[in-house]
């Protein structure tokens, strides 16, 4: 080992305590998660940009949820740090939207639509504020925005599956945030709902806004993202579509799982 | 009539309805949050609770047993995660070893200690004793104004009454926390709410509420005013705040309709004596369930779960 | 001799020795019972089952001594337990199904709601003239004082025959308990063996009644096949494990009661299954508290190890408290943070291995690989010398790398 001549710079121990600022809507460094004696995600750094739409990708296990779920401190990480707008995560919550998967929740919970859309809007009006008429009114907006206007008063339980992601999706634009997680936002909802959502989500990226998606639908990369972030357990690449999204990343990313043919379709970059 | 209700049925009457309230309101989010039998574990650890408590400071006295109980009631949902994850087990089966364990050892600290003096026995724990819980000083309605007639009322009465009172204040204050963690835990956490507090204070607010009710309607009936209005009020209507006043309101019924058919069926029947109110105020609520069940507006689910 | 040990011979009286062979053997069924119930998810299903006895046991009583019979005859009584203890089951599933209400609170509503009328009718039957000494209370908490020959006889039997019973039927429930789908698929009618597991266990719950009491029977039901998963992975031993942590409970508790006044040999049986079961999650060698607070600092402390190096080998600096502490503990940072010989010496092998794994996930682009890569499998663990020796030759050797940084 000893005579394995890698030059290794000594690092300043100074230096070496220094966060390294980051103003980026999120950025992870270091990221570690497990379950059990398994890790889930392993040293994971990141950084997902503003004004852009990020989709997060990689096989079935390979932590895509996990990653968003540990920057939110929703599960508890192993070790790592995560900053957004340059501020501790815990003092950015203002400024983040989450949309958690669909089936996270019980939709058989006695509520209605407007209700969960309020929801978006807790923090803003605290335990006992008043919802003013500004704030409802705000909220009717955001379910017009996905479409769903005319389903205010309608009881969750009788919602179809793209129309509960919608609900969810007006939910995280209630909290006028400046980055949005969402978590396989296009799992199973039907194509127009699947439409409206990214109309939306490109809106929200005209606004500057950062806008960062687990994603499992290879195919539609390239048309609904700009900027793709490959893992599975550790991270495999990180960067804009134009130039990331390779047959050679794919395959790191994927192993094999993905037959050429469909590699084909996906329209990818040309290898870096 | 109206002296003997006053000294017989008022004092009891109304104990039973607000420990019927106070359980019935966290009642509604444990259900929602499939920890109905949370509600199980918590008043059948009471009793070890309030044992321990009376051991440590040899008096029965409010303060002590609620801190007894509510300590248990941690210690309770603490056993409980810690089964659950380190041993990789179900939650039902890591309740029932827990809540089983702490009540045989309740039971056995019981039998151990001397407790004849005090009204603490085994019996009462399990049954509760709401018919004696009775207001001796009083002679009519005219008593409510008396000074010296309100100096007897049963000490269990201004206690549960605080305690119903501090459930309702909570749960008023708190209810947007508790809707919205109960609804999407992962949401909840993302905005920055304190989850586990939250559950935990639940949790802790149930316990003292089966405390306060135990006097009353011992540690196991408690679980039916836990859960039965709350379950059947869930059949009535498809929104939360509803619901809430729907257990409210089958809460109400259960306890008086319980205490006067516990008191007065019998006599109807041409029987001499009244039978457990607690027990009947159990049996109440157990019916009404099953009104709601058969016949509740929304008693089944809709949209994709249904037929599952 | 000692009580204890007099009557952990057996040499407490006929009585006693009777009970306590009667609880062996109920605890020995209730552990093999409650393991297929546990492995079904269906734990806390039978304390609504147990609690539903109650109103059982008094209506019995009143109808017993109505036809002018004694009243506190056990077999009746059990007889009239079962009845109502079985409504209560069909109650339970009934709500679950039929209702949108879940089966925790369909369970809590029976489990109290019986529990209630019961109380009612024990309440009725103590004005009714001959109802003052009917002794039902004992069917709460259990108790074996003063109890008659024919009554430990009766749990004696009914010891024997659940146990004969679950060992007749275990082939079919362990098929279902873990995995029913491959069981239905193997033509097993799951839910006619899911009714006999359910019959199993109000049996025992039943048989257990005199002894245990209803409020704390499922306690059998439940600690003996939970303390069994610590011990053993072998789904086939869990039932057996059970079965013998169950009967021990049974023999030590009965004996310990009898041994001594005021010890209810109810609660004592469940304190001596609970003994066992805390020895076995603190202590246990793989599942135990213990065991696994250890595995996880030596993980977490294996975590950051990794990351840390990795990040000196990229000459990245190191933020996290953790990681710097790990470092410092095996001298591979100084206190001011700055690598050490044997550091830098380490750092340098990852940065090979990471080389390594570049090369060898070009090679290999299988599924085999995808999961191995997680940062801290050793490549030694993955691929055999000779193949680590070739993705050495297409780095192009140490020298190489020195080159190229």
């Amino acid at each position: 080992m000893t005579d394995t001549p890698v030059t290794l710079a000594a690092t300043d121990g100074r230096a070496a305590r220094l966060p390294q600022k980051s103003d980026a809507p999120l950025a992870l460094r270091g990221l570690t998660v497990s379950y059990g004696e398994k890790p889930a995600i392993f040293s994971v750094d990141a950084t997902f940009p503003a004004a852009q739409m990020t989709a997060i990708i990689g096989p079935n296990g390979a932590g895509k949820s996990t990653l968003l779920k540990a920057a939110l401190g929703v599960i508890p990480r192993l070790s790592g740090e995560v900053t957004s707008f340059g501020e501790p995560i815990d003092t950015a919550r203002a400024r983040i939207a989450y949309v958690p998967q669909r089936a996270s929740v019980d939709w058989d919970f006695p509520t209605t639509v407007i209700d969960v859309v309020m929801m978006g809007l807790y923090r803003q009006v605290g335990l006992l504020g008043r919802f003013t008429g500004r704030l409802k009114s705000r909220a009717l907006a955001c379910l017009d925005r996905v479409g769903m206007g005319g389903f205010a008063d309608r009881q969750i339980g009788q919602l179809s599956g793209g129309q509960q992601q919608r609900v969810f999706l007006a939910r995280a634009l209630a909290q006028d945030a400046d980055l949005y997680l969402l978590d396989e936002p296009f799992a199973g909802v039907d194509a127009a709902t699947e439409r409206a959502i990214i109309e939306v989500l490109k809106s929200l990226k005209a606004e500057g806004k950062a806008v960062v998606c687990v994603h499992h639908d290879l195919a539609t990369v390239r048309d609904y993202f700009d900027h793709v972030f490959m893992i599975n357990v550790r991270k495999i690449a990180e960067g804009p579509v134009d130039t990331t999204f390779t047959s050679e990343a794919l395959n790191a990313t994927y192993g094999g799982r993905l037959a050429a043919t469909h590699i084909d379709q996906l329209r990818l970059a040309e290898g870096a | 009539m109206g002296s003997e209700f006053v000294m017989f049925s008022l004092t009891p009457m109304l104990i039973g309805v607000f420990a019927s309230v106070a359980c019935a309101l966290p009642g509604n989010f444990l259900i929602l949050r499939r920890q109905a039998l949370i509600g199980d574990a918590i008043s059948h650890v009471v009793l070890p609770g309030i044992v321990v408590a009376f051991l440590l400071t040899g008096v029965v006295a409010a303060l002590p047993m609620l801190l007894g109980a509510a300590g248990a009631a941690v210690l309770a949902v603490i056993l409980i995660e810690a089964i659950k994850r380190l041993g990789r087990i179900e939650p039902g089966a890591a309740m029932g070893v827990t809540f089983t364990t702490l009540f045989a050892g309740g039971v056995l600290l019981l039998e151990q200690s001397d407790t004849s003096s005090v009204h603490l026995d085994v019996e009462h724990a399990l049954m509760g004793n709401l018919e004696s819980l009775v207001w001796l000083r009083a002679t009519d309605w005219s008593s409510l104004m008396d000074p010296w007639a309100l100096a007897g009322l049963p000490e269990e009465l201004p206690r549960i009454a605080v305690v119903c009172f501090a459930v309702i204040l909570l749960t008023l204050v708190f209810w947007r926390w508790l809707k919205i963690s109960t609804f999407d835990e992962g949401f909840a956490q993302a905005l920055g709410l304190p989850v586990g507090m939250i559950g935990m204070g639940l949790v802790i607010t149930a316990a003292v509420a089966a405390v306060a009710a135990f006097d009353a309607v011992g540690s196991i009936i408690v679980i039916a005013m836990f859960i039965c209005p709350p379950a059947a009020a869930r059949l009535m209507t498809n929104g939360l705040e509803r619901q809430v006043l729907w257990s409210v309101l089958f809460a109400v019924v259960s306890a008086v309709a319980g205490y006067v058919l516990a008191g007065y069926g019998p006599l109807w029947l041409g029987a001499e004596d009244a039978v457990s109110a607690a027990g009947m105020i159990a049996t109440v609520s157990g019916a009404i369930l099953a009104l709601a069940c058969l016949f509740g507006p929304h008693r089944s689910r809709v949209g994709a779960q249904a037929e599952a | 001799m000692t009580p204890l040990i007099e009557a952990l011979l057996l040499q407490a009286g006929y009585n006693a020795a009777l009970v306590a062979v009667g609880a062996t053997l109920l605890g020995f069924a209730a552990g093999a019972a409650g393991t297929f119930l546990f492995l079904r998810k269906r734990a806390l299903v039978s304390d609504a089952v147990a609690h539903a006895t109650l109103p059982g046991v008094g209506l019995a009583f009143i109808i017993m001594v109505s036809f002018g019979g004694d009243g506190r005859n056990l077999l009746g009584l059990l007889l009239g337990s079962a009845v109502t203890a079985g409504i209560g089951l069909l109650a339970v599933e009934w709500m679950a199904r039929r209702t949108r209400l879940a089966e925790d609170a369909a369970i809590g509503a029976v489990l109290s709601v019986f529990f209630g009328f019961g109380i009612v009718i024990l309440t009725v039957i103590q004005t009714m003239g001959s109802g003052r000494q009917a002794g039902l209370e004992s069917f709460l908490l259990g108790s074996t004082a003063g109890m008659l020959f024919q009554d430990a006889v009766v749990i004696a039997v009914g010891g024997s025959l659940a146990v004969l019973a679950t060992w007749i039927m275990r082939r079919p429930m362990t098929l279902v308990a873990f995995d029913a789908e491959y069981a239905a698929a193997n033509g097993v009618n799951v839910p006619a063996v899911d009714r006999l597991m359910m019959g199993l266990v109000m049996a025992v719950t039943v048989i257990g009644l005199k002894i245990v009491g209803l409020i704390l029977i499922v306690a059998l039901l439940i600690i003996p096949p939970v303390t069994a998963r610590f011990w053993t992975e072998r789904s086939n031993a869990v039932i057996w494990y059970a079965g013998a942590l169950g009967g021990l409970s049974g023999y030590l508790g009965a004996a310990l009661s009898a041994s001594a006044p005021d010890l209810p040999t109810g609660p004592i049986i469940v304190l001596v299954s609970a003994t066992l079961f805390l020895v076995s999650l603190l202590f246990a060698p793989v599942r135990g508290l213990a065991a696994a607070v250890l595995r996880h600092r030596r993980f977490q402390r294996r975590v950051h190890r990794r990351q840390g190096l990795l990040a000196l080998s990229r000459s990245e600096p190191i933020h996290d408290e953790l990681t710097l502490r790990v470092l410092r503990a095996e001298a591979l940072i100084r206190a001011d943070g700055v690598a050490t010989e044997t550091g830098r010496a380490q750092a340098a092998k990852i940065a090979r291995d990471e080389r390594r794994w570049d090369v060898a996930r070009e090679i290999h682009q299988d599924t085999g690989l995808t999961g191995r890569y997680d940062g801290l499998t050793p490549i030694e663990q993955v691929f055999a010398p000779d193949e680590i020796a070739e993705f050495d030759r297409r780095i192009g050797g140490p020298r190489a790398v020195a080159g190229g940084v």
